[in-house]
């Protein structure tokens, strides 16, 4: 048997784990419960040194092929689980008789089976869990924007999915909205840059996928009321080709709107890209201007918010906490008298205001949410405590109306998780 | 009609080429298989015909047209992967049919392809029940049915087997096989596995290194491989080979551990031979103890048995050469195994040798 370990954090070598059966034959009581989705190959989780990790039955080729995938995407800073390790050869140094005496039920040839290991994502649900839930339809479209996002991201990376779907994807709240993560790279493939018949069969794969996964959702009665899988489905393809296109199409314009380049780069920042380059040609014998933009994934505002105050969020939430850092830059500046360098307002923003908040929130009441996220809920409480009274009511006052009509009544288990209408009906 | 003609083809990636002037021509209703070690460029090839990748030269037919810049959705082929997730909640007519609701066929149509598609896999008596209920094989025909639900006018299949046990994987290549020709639909398959290629194929294509090396049936490419790569690559165990001469009258092969007198049906230039190298192969089928044949025309090879791997139904023997790195294979009767570090005399049925010029590797 061989066991390779991707990462060094991960000790996941205990050799009391029967490596050389096969998971269907590993004693239950070795294995947690933790949420997940449907699964074609055999897939259980294990809980050693405090992780939680999954464990995917596969042939050689195929976990080896996927666990180099995995890592290559991590490297690119993509959002995929993180692969931790592969372990193969698992019938040699075994007899066949310990073989055969040990195992429970039938024998299973193990030649040539591999377990690819991944460390499990902690706060990421599977899709049925989310829905199981209780979810909204604008909710349930929020999870598909999130999918098709990760599945431009890929794209722009050069990597193409061949199994888009919910099931292939887990799911994190960020910042109200959601982010995507890619569970299975069992049919990808990585390519210098994707042809567009690449792409366009690898969306037809994704609307097929999705529009099983919603139909199996509607068959169990768990697909919101009102919402058609057909429709919904086909939205995805009208999703992904609306944000391609603004984040690939060539613009042309007149050569005194130079203003437009900038408007442009602030747009696909907005969604959460990064502009490498910006292609600028003259047209029309200099009358007019082509720009095409170089987009790259980049995760422009998580980056930008980690260099600034060394936090890790997902990318709304970074963008959500640089547009507090910004207001509170303003009122530094303000209050001062004077500019603030961007690196001195971040550390005030994060002594004065961010730290500060989450102190305050007792921690058997955050449940599953991470700090961002917390602190993102904080800021919306706080904008509709402000828009009610008509006045800004303050960060210290917001946090401690948020923990009592917020975080004692999801405790207590009052509203749905995820909607937002705990918020408005709490409006004083 | 759905023929797939594929003139002077070629892939690059910037400098890299990965596919060099394919030729290969796939008959209507023909099961073709694309072989090849990995990075030999047959998924390349299979992508292009799904339109998945861009053709960098030549031309791609199906049927009477031109498809180079055809999109993908309008080649009416469909790929089959390796597996498919079932639905849970969802009835094997549910299943199969998803596809069709999605293309917002007519539901007396969606009935109608979906009863057909169920009689065609047998479907018929489990439309109602759900994946839980079925056995793995009656899963794998569920997923089948996905695909021929749509009725393409081509299959295109990568490597659909390669994650399966064996045991099932033996299953499924039967029940794809068969489906196949009960459908009639021309069908590409993809897989590195030469047994797969040779138990299911109406025709092969070896490729290496992005070349056609040969397309032909299983048994012409086992009893006529027209290169050495071929040779070797189709058979298990491979087909052994030495590095011979063509001695000076042109008479003999000549090896430090055996001699073959020249076959009087060869013709091969062989004037122009005289004293050349040549690669002369035989399967290990071909070469037994004097016992265990009654081969007409034989030499004799001395060895030491290195290897025995049983097999139940036979032994195959692995022997290393008294004068040359290289070893021999043979299969042998069960009844007579040897030991290893035995000493061990065999016979080369010469009337079966493959030879192959020194240089270009070709047929002679």
């Amino acid at each position: 048997m061989k066991i390779q370990i991707h990462s060094p954090s991960h000790y996941i070598t205990d050799l009391r784990y029967p490596w050389s059966k096969h998971l269907t034959q590993w004693p239950p009581e070795l294995f947690v419960e933790v949420a997940c989705g449907i699964h074609r190959n055999v897939v259980r989780f294990i809980s050693n040194k405090g992780r939680v990790y999954a464990l995917k039955e596969l042939m050689t080729p195929i976990a080896r092929n996927e666990y180099n995938l995995l890592r290559e995407m991590e490297e690119m800073g993509l959002p995929v689980v993180e692969p931790v390790g592969l372990v193969t050869n698992r019938h040699e140094g075994v007899s066949q008789t310990k073989l055969r005496f040990d195992l429970v039920g039938d024998t299973i040839d193990m030649t040539g089976r591999a377990l690819l290991v991944t460390h499990y994502l902690e706060g990421a649900l599977p899709y049925r869990i989310i829905i199981q839930q209780g979810i909204a339809v604008s909710q349930l479209g929020q999870m598909l924007d999130a999918l098709v996002e990760l599945l431009a991201r890929l794209h722009l990376s050069g990597i193409y999915w061949g199994d888009c779907s919910l099931s292939n994807a887990l799911f994190r709240r960020d910042a109200g909205l959601m982010a995507a993560y890619l569970v299975d790279a069992e049919t990808s493939e990585i390519y210098p840059t994707l042809s567009d018949g690449q792409r366009a069969y690898d969306l037809e794969l994704a609307e097929l996928n999705l529009a099983g996964d919603l139909m199996d959702l509607e068959a169990a009665r768990q697909l919101p009321a009102g919402s058609d899988p057909v429709e919904l489905a086909n939205s995805v393809v009208d999703r992904y080709n609306k944000l391609w296109r603004e984040l690939t199409y060539d613009e042309i314009f007149e050569t005194e709107d130079q203003f437009k380049i900038e408007q442009r780069v602030r747009r696909l920042n907005d969604l959460g890209f990064d502009v490498e380059e910006m292609e600028i040609t003259t047209v029309d014998d200099g009358e007019r201007v082509r720009m095409v933009p170089r987009v790259f994934e980049h995760w422009h505002h998580r980056r930008r918010l980690s260099s600034l105050t060394g936090l890790q969020a997902q990318e709304n939430q970074a963008r959500r906490l640089l547009n507090d850092l910004s207001r509170y830059k303003a009122f530094l500046t303000k209050h001062e008298g004077h500019d603030l360098p961007e690196a001195v307002a971040a550390y005030r923003w994060l002594t004065d205001v961010y730290n500060p908040s989450l102190e305050n929130i007792p921690g058997d009441l955050k449940g599953s949410l991470d700090d961002a996220e917390v602190f993102h809920e904080i800021l919306e409480h706080r904008w509709y405590l402000s828009q009610a009274s008509g006045r800004d009511v303050g960060q210290k006052a917001a946090t401690e109306d948020y923990i009592v009509a917020v975080l004692q009544r999801r405790k207590a288990g009052n509203f749905v998780a995820g909607d937002d209408s705990f918020v408005k009906t709490n409006q004083r | 009609m759905a023929i797939i003609k594929l003139e002077q083809v070629s892939k690059s990636y910037g400098d890299v080429d990965i596919i060099k002037g394919l030729d290969l021509e796939i008959r209507d209703k023909e099961f073709m298989v694309l072989v090849g070690p990995s990075g030999c460029g047959k998924s390349t090839t299979l992508r292009m015909i799904a339109g998945l990748e861009e053709i960098t030269d030549g031309k791609l037919y199906i049927g009477d047209r031109v498809v180079n810049n055809v999109h993908p959705k309008d080649r009416d082929v469909a790929m089959v992967f390796q597996s498919y997730a079932l639905y849970p909640h969802m009835s094997v007519y549910e299943n199969i049919a998803f596809g069709l609701r999605l293309r917002k066929l007519p539901k007396d149509e969606i009935d109608r392809l979906v009863t057909e598609a169920a009689d065609t896999l047998g479907l018929t008596p489990l439309l109602d029940r759900k994946p839980k209920a079925l056995s793995g094989g009656q899963r794998q025909r569920v997923a089948l049915g996905r695909a021929i639900v749509r009725k393409p006018s081509v299959f295109l299949f990568d490597e659909p087997l390669s994650n399966l046990d064996a045991e099932l994987r033996v299953h499924m290549r039967a029940e794809i096989g068969n489906l196949q020709k009960r459908l009639a639909i021309t069908s590409v398959y993809v897989t590195h596995d030469q047994v797969e290629a040779m138990t299911m194929g109406d025709r092969i294509a070896v490729l290496h290194d992005g070349n056609l090396r040969q397309v032909g049936t299983p048994l012409e490419l086992y009893d006529s491989p027209q290169n050495v790569f071929v040779a070797q690559f189709i058979g298990t165990p491979n087909m052994n080979m030495l590095k011979m001469t063509v001695s000076d009258d042109g008479t003999q092969l000549v090896h430090p551990d055996i001699t073959f007198q020249t076959p009087k049906d060869w013709k091969a230039g062989i004037n122009e031979r005289k004293g050349k190298v040549v690669y002369v192969g035989f399967r290990p089928e071909h070469i037994r103890s004097k016992e265990e044949h009654d081969w007409q025309n034989t030499a004799e090879i001395r060895s030491k048995v290195q290897i025995v791997e049983t097999l139940g139904h036979e032994v195959v023997v692995h022997a290393k050469l008294a004068n040359d790195d290289k070893s021999i294979v043979s299969k042998m009767d069960v009844h007579k195994t040897p030991k290893v570090g035995d000493d061990l005399v065999l016979e080369v049925n010469a009337d079966k040798l493959h030879i192959f010029d020194g240089d270009s590797t070709n047929r002679l």
